[in-house]
């Protein structure tokens, strides 16, 4: 069975902040719904509660930075920049401080509609000068994030899992790697976030149905380091699916898309993920089934590459996620 | 540093010296020089405890924006001195009112006379709005509002490193219509903020004209006291005032100066350009001529040479 791990970033991040007093918790009135309570119950010094005022919050953040701290933001991904975005490029992006957000519920992880998922952050984050942007997609990433974003002199937006996370890979996150979770030669599949989960419930029923998948899991999105992808995308025979819990325009797609146009690989690209639409507020399965970047909708892709029905049921799925979990997702690091 | 002049007649010198690039550049934000130059002149010469300047009397060529591989790259903050523990901490908030920080700046010894020559030319950091780069600054203020904030984030961090220097915004009230001046408020009063203060220039006017036309405010003052900081009104021009406002009691608490100005004090021929005073460009060599001519008696100075 896959290993499913109880609030990771909870006790991540107090391990993490609890060995240096420069770091700063910073909460928008989110602190247990960011799974920073008990941080804040056990080193209440190092905790700032902020309320409902993320412009100020932003600035704040900057003049704490400017005072020789290391502030946290947490809030909800969707708080971190629609109503301060002003203040994420003033205050905290243009001077490059060391100032780091962690945006919870992204994309569709939350029922809350339209006002709570953050659909369009990366596309937000990753065309800010200075930013670095994480997406996190197992517990592994989430616990290890807080020590690996400490090397970045300047600002960083991660994308963080809450509550029951699995835990798919045994490697910590290490910013710039990709994860080759399976080599193949039919097809490339590109995930990031928990579409990377998502993905693994196919893959084994895909293998059967005589498919062949090089399967990355992306953490990184910006700095992306394209070099470790271009020779993968070119020796797939098909092409490349991407598979992201965000708007395809913008985000792990466009990222795919602009690498194979800069370097003029002649692959197809199909990207899964909101099309161009808002979402509404249901379960994270139903929303995902519904837009269409379940493992269904992947399925549905690998046959319109290959131009055959896979005849994959939902029985095959079912016993797909069980064995890939310990058997595939071995972490690889390029 | 040893005050050489008294502040009022810096605050003679700001208004001669921006005056004198407005006519010879055709425009300027003047009347912001009317308002302020009393509070920036006492800032510098009486009020902050500043350590001397830093930075070339002459400004380098701008060197690029803040990026981790830029090593060169600095604030102009280093023309309000070194940070240190012991040092007060100046938030420019108003980057419009640029060209008189610059004028204080040469006033009080901190930046050459030259620099001025430099002020929105290609390639300089003496930009028409005041940037992170640019002498006096520390940050980008051009989006108004964010520096009661930041400000509210340096104190809230020296509090924590038990530092002896206090951090001062200079403000301007049309930024009181920002919102998020009004969550600084709140925060700074919840974490008693006492080591934070600011001056507030109460020219009541904004880009469209008097605020009283554009959006009225209302009695910032009673409401600024709602909010539970300890704020003052004073009249913006008499120096002596503003000594008295600094020292008023406000423990546990920010305090607010509200400064209240005339927008053409010192030179009232500028009255006729009211209410757009905002920045003022001449609409024909006449009225430059005019004003040059009128303007500069008021200043006790003869007519400038453009």
């Amino acid at each position: 069975m896959i290993e499913v791990v109880n609030k990771p970033y909870s006790y991540s991040f107090k391990s993490y902040a609890s060995k240096n007093k420069n770091i700063l918790c910073l909460s928008g009135d989110l602190t247990s719904s960011c799974e920073v309570d008990i941080f804040r119950d056990e080193y209440p010094k190092q905790f700032i509660s902020m309320g409902m005022a993320e412009q100020n919050m932003m600035s704040f953040a900057g003049g704490l930075a400017m005072s020789g701290f290391i502030p946290f933001i947490h809030t909800f991904g969707v708080f971190a920049y629609r109503r301060p975005y002003d203040q994420l490029l003033a205050s905290i992006a243009y001077p490059c401080r060391k100032v780091r957000i962690m945006g919870f519920l992204p994309g569709i992880t939350t029922p809350a509609g339209m006002t709570h998922q953050a659909i369009e952050d990366i596309s937000i984050f990753r065309t800010i000068p200075n930013m670095t942007v994480i997406e996190t997609g197992d517990a592994s990433e989430v616990e290890s994030i807080c020590e690996e974003v400490d090397k970045i002199e300047g600002p960083v937006y991660c994308r963080i899992l809450r509550g029951s996370v699995p835990r798919l890979f045994n490697t910590p996150l290490k910013i710039g790697d990709i994860r080759i979770l399976n080599r193949g030669n039919d097809i490339m599949l590109v995930t990031t976030g928990i579409c990377t989960e998502e993905a693994l419930r196919a893959r084994a029923a895909i293998a059967s149905a005589g498919i062949s998948i090089l399967h990355v899991h992306i953490h990184t999105l910006k700095p992306f380091k394209e070099k470790k992808i271009i020779d993968l995308i070119s020796n797939v025979k098909f092409g490349v699916i991407t598979m992201e819990n965000h708007l395809v325009n913008g985000g792990l797609g466009t990222i795919i898309s602009e690498i194979i146009s800069k370097h003029g690989l002649s692959k197809k690209l199909i990207k899964l993920g909101l099309n161009d639409t808002f979402a509404h507020g249901g379960s994270k399965q139903y929303l995902a089934k519904y837009y269409g970047f379940d493992a269904y909708a992947l399925i549905n892709s690998i046959e319109d590459f290959i131009g055959q029905k896979l005849n994959i049921n939902d029985k095959d799925l079912e016993t797909a996620r069980i064995e890939n979990v310990h058997s595939l997702s071995k972490a690889e690091a390029l | 540093m040893i005050n050489k002049l008294n502040s009022e007649d810096i605050a003679l010198g700001i208004r001669r010296r921006v005056f004198e690039h407005c006519i010879k550049n055709n425009g300027a934000y003047l009347s912001q020089a009317c308002s302020s130059a009393e509070q920036l002149a006492w800032l510098y010469n009486e009020a902050l405890y500043l350590g001397d300047s830093i930075l070339p009397s002459v400004p380098e060529k701008f060197k690029g924006v803040p990026n981790i591989n830029n090593k060169s790259y600095k604030t102009g903050a280093g023309y309000n001195g070194p940070t240190g523990s012991e040092y007060d901490r100046l938030i420019f908030a108003p980057a419009h009112y640029a060209l008189v920080a610059y004028a204080t700046l040469i006033e009080v010894g901190r930046m050459s006379p030259e620099a001025l020559s430099m002020f929105n030319k290609d390639g300089s950091s003496v930009e028409i709005i005041g940037a992170e780069h640019s002498p006096g600054m520390e940050m980008h203020n051009g989006t108004l509002g964010i520096g009661l904030s930041t400000a509210a984030g340096i104190a809230y961090g020296r509090k924590l490193k038990n530092e002896k220097g206090q951090t001062c915004v200079f403000m301007s009230d049309g930024e009181l219509q920002e919102g998020q001046i009004w969550e600084a408020l709140q925060v700074s009063v919840y974490y008693n903020l006492d080591n934070l203060w600011a001056i507030v220039d109460v020219n009541e006017q904004q880009v469209d004209g008097a605020m009283s036309d554009v959006l009225d405010i209302g009695n910032i003052l009673k409401k600024i006291n709602s909010f539970g900081a300890k704020c003052i009104e004073i009249d913006g021009h008499d120096i002596n005032a503003m000594r008295q406002a600094k020292n008023e009691n406000h423990i546990g608490k920010p305090l607010i100066i509200l400064a209240r100005t005339s927008p053409y004090k010192g030179m009232k021929y500028l009255k006729t350009r009211f209410p757009r005073l905002h920045y003022v460009r001449f609409k024909s060599e006449e009225e430059r001529e005019k004003m040059n001519n009128e303007i500069s008696k008021e200043l006790g100075i003869s007519p400038i040479q453009y």
